[in-house]
């Protein structure tokens, strides 16, 4: 099992009042799923995906990654396990806006260690990979979006993560470059890699092989695509 | 390794941060650079000045002192002292006769006129009527000296310095000529060696005759200065108090009362000269100090603001896997660099302000090692201090929050 997790349950404090975001999930995923989250706002699926990526920490309950306890770690733990195991897709692609293609794409490994030459070549190929050999020294303002969320997709790969965390990777692009982007997620899925994604959209929900629909911080449904 | 790599990768986004928005960069760095400057500036004048004057007070020698009516640097009521009776030959002739310690003494007296041959002239040179007793180490570069026999027998003529020769004789031998110093002719022997200027005042444009001959043509209602050269440096507090013994017997001066006449030695002016570069020292460092405490305020509001406006990018380093120290460091070096910056900037105004002094007034510059140092270390250690703040501010940050900012 890739990830185990235990009657998770997180509140916020906003003021007097406590919010329960989520209230006790009960989930696992094996490696190698292509996984859909799903749920209005307010349903905690913001809440889930963020703990699902070590962005932030249970109030209660477990959660293995990799057979290890991530629950419990404290921040810089918490970041080398993003560096490592978590590679993110936002809806809002995120780049850095004053830096190269290249640059962006580097950047977890710079965070991992890796010597400059090792980081540019590894950072290169992941991005022939997603199609952009030929727009590596371009900075975002240059690239269109579709182009950019390539860029955030070879970033979130560049370092072999165990876990791809897509949030809503279509909501800034139209139809047609969206589709686009989901293509090359079905690719990366083929390839072995375990994909996580949260989406309102039902179209974009059935790419994926499974669909968890949360409601009220609870999994109210989670059924095979 | 990692943490070089770390540090470089650090200061790279640092530099390409800062030439983003070059202005305020600028702006930022402007308190930096006016409190480095400042220092490096008066450092250099005054380091220039140490040197000069080290130079100036080795070569006349610390063995020597001048007998005279009014001390040269002191606190002094000058109604009090006003009406000293002047030095004379009879304070000469018994400080000959009596001084025990082996010391070379001789009187001088000083006026300013004219001097000239034939058509050209040379207005306000300094004339200076002495003996033949040596107190300097001023040698002639031409002929000799004035000798026990001028002075005795009272023979006009005359030691003239170099600026006088060069201007009144451009391709003569001056030794043997007759020149008119004050409207009176004297026959050259000698012409001394160049000196060389002390704080812009010429050394050179001096001439001198024998004592009795200036006190007959001149007048004698001058006081005299009273050069007595030590032959034993050690021997020179002796000398002093022996100096003002005879001094006051033979001016009567009252048992308990103060001397009526000083005896100065160029350790004084060392003092004075001391005291004064100890307070330019500390007004520097006072001034720089505080435009570092501005330049510092101005860093740190500046790397606040920084920090607020890539609240989003910092967002993302984090989710990426940036851990706190990598984003305080990334601000933390960006701060020491900015301040690094205007360091370096304000030892190269500072240097080029010292070298334009140099150039325009009599003040000589140097520069020196250390005070580049002085320089580099307080900026960066404004940065580091007062970039401190933001940084933290941006370590702590909450990813979820910071990629939701706006």
């Amino acid at each position: 099992m890739l990830i185990d997790i235990n009657n998770l349950i997180k509140e916020y404090h906003m003021g007097l009042e406590v919010v329960h975001a989520l209230n006790g999930i009960d989930l696992e995923i094996n490696k190698g799923e292509y996984v859909a989250i799903m749920g209005p706002s307010g349903s905690g699926k913001s809440t889930l995906m963020n703990i699902l990526g070590c962005l932030d920490t249970p109030t209660a309950g477990d959660y293995s990654l990799n057979d290890t306890n991530v629950s419990t770690m404290d921040d810089n733990e918490m970041a080398e396990i993003r560096n490592r195991e978590i590679g993110f897709v936002f809806q809002t692609f995120n780049l850095l806006p004053r830096a190269t293609a290249l640059h962006n794409v580097e950047l977890p490994l710079i965070y991992s260690g890796k010597s400059a030459s090792e980081r540019k070549e590894q950072a290169a190929n992941t991005l022939k990979d997603v199609g952009l050999g030929d727009r590596m020294n371009h900075q975002p303002n240059e690239l269109s979006g579709g182009q950019r969320q390539r860029v955030a997709i070879a970033r979130a790969l560049v370092n072999r993560p165990s876990i791809i965390l897509a949030d809503e990777p279509t909501g800034n692009l139209d139809t047609r470059t969206g589709d686009e982007i989901m293509e090359i997620l079905e690719k990366l899925h083929e390839e072995g890699n375990t994909i996580i994604l949260v989406t309102h959209e039902e179209y974009i929900a059935e790419h994926s092989d499974r669909i968890i629909r949360l409601r009220d911080g609870r999994i109210e449904r989670d059924e095979a695509d | 390794m990692r943490t070089f790599i770390e540090l470089w990768e650090a200061i790279k986004i640092a530099w390409s941060a800062l030439s983003k928005n070059k202005l305020r960069a600028f702006l930022t760095l402007l308190g930096i650079i006016v409190g480095v400057t400042t220092v490096i500036g008066i450092v250099s004048i005054t380091e220039g000045l140490d040197k000069a004057f080290g130079e100036e007070i080795s070569s006349l020698g610390s063995n020597v002192l001048y007998v005279q009516k009014f001390p040269w640097a002191q606190q002094i009521d000058w109604d009090q002292i006003r009406n000293r009776e002047d030095i004379t030959m009879e304070e000469v002739k018994a400080l000959e006769e009596y001084l025990t310690i082996p010391a070379a003494i001789s009187p001088s007296t000083q006026t300013r006129r004219t001097v000239k041959y034939k058509s050209e002239f040379l207005e306000d040179v300094s004339i200076t009527g002495t003996n033949e007793v040596k107190t300097s180490d001023v040698f002639p570069e031409y002929g000799r000296d004035l000798t026990a026999m001028d002075v005795h027998h009272r023979r006009l003529v005359c030691v003239i310095g170099w600026d006088v020769a060069e201007t009144l004789f451009k391709n003569e031998n001056p030794i043997g000529k007759r020149i008119k110093v004050g409207g009176y002719k004297f026959r050259i022997v000698g012409v001394l060696e160049k000196q060389g200027d002390v704080f812009g005042q010429s050394l050179d444009q001096e001439v001198r005759i024998p004592i009795g001959v200036f006190f007959k043509l001149f007048g004698s209602n001058r006081s005299l200065t009273i050069t007595v050269k030590v032959e034993n440096p050690e021997m020179i507090d002796q000398t002093r108090d022996q100096i003002r013994g005879i001094l006051r017997r033979v001016r009567k001066v009252a048992p308990g009362a103060e001397d009526d006449f000083s005896v100065n030695q160029m350790d004084m002016i060392m003092d004075l000269y001391n005291s004064l570069t100890s307070t330019l020292y500390a007004a520097a460092i006072g001034v720089g100090a505080i435009s570092l405490l501005v330049g510092g305020i101005g860093i740190m509001n500046i790397m606040l603001v920084s920090v607020t406006e890539r609240t989003r990018e910092i967002g993302i380093r984090k989710a990426i896997g940036a851990k706190r120290r990598n984003i305080l460091w990334q601000f933390l070096v960006e701060s020491i660099v900015i301040s690094a910056i205007g360091g370096l900037i304000g030892i190269g105004l500072g240097f080029g302000i010292g070298k334009i002094i140099a150039s325009i007034s009599p003040l000589p510059t140097t520069i020196t090692g250390w005070s580049i140092f002085l320089g580099i270390g307080f900026s960066s250690g404004v940065g580091i201090f007062f970039g401190l703040y933001p940084a933290s501010k941006a370590a702590k940050l909450n990813p979820i929050e910071s990629l939701r900012y706006e």
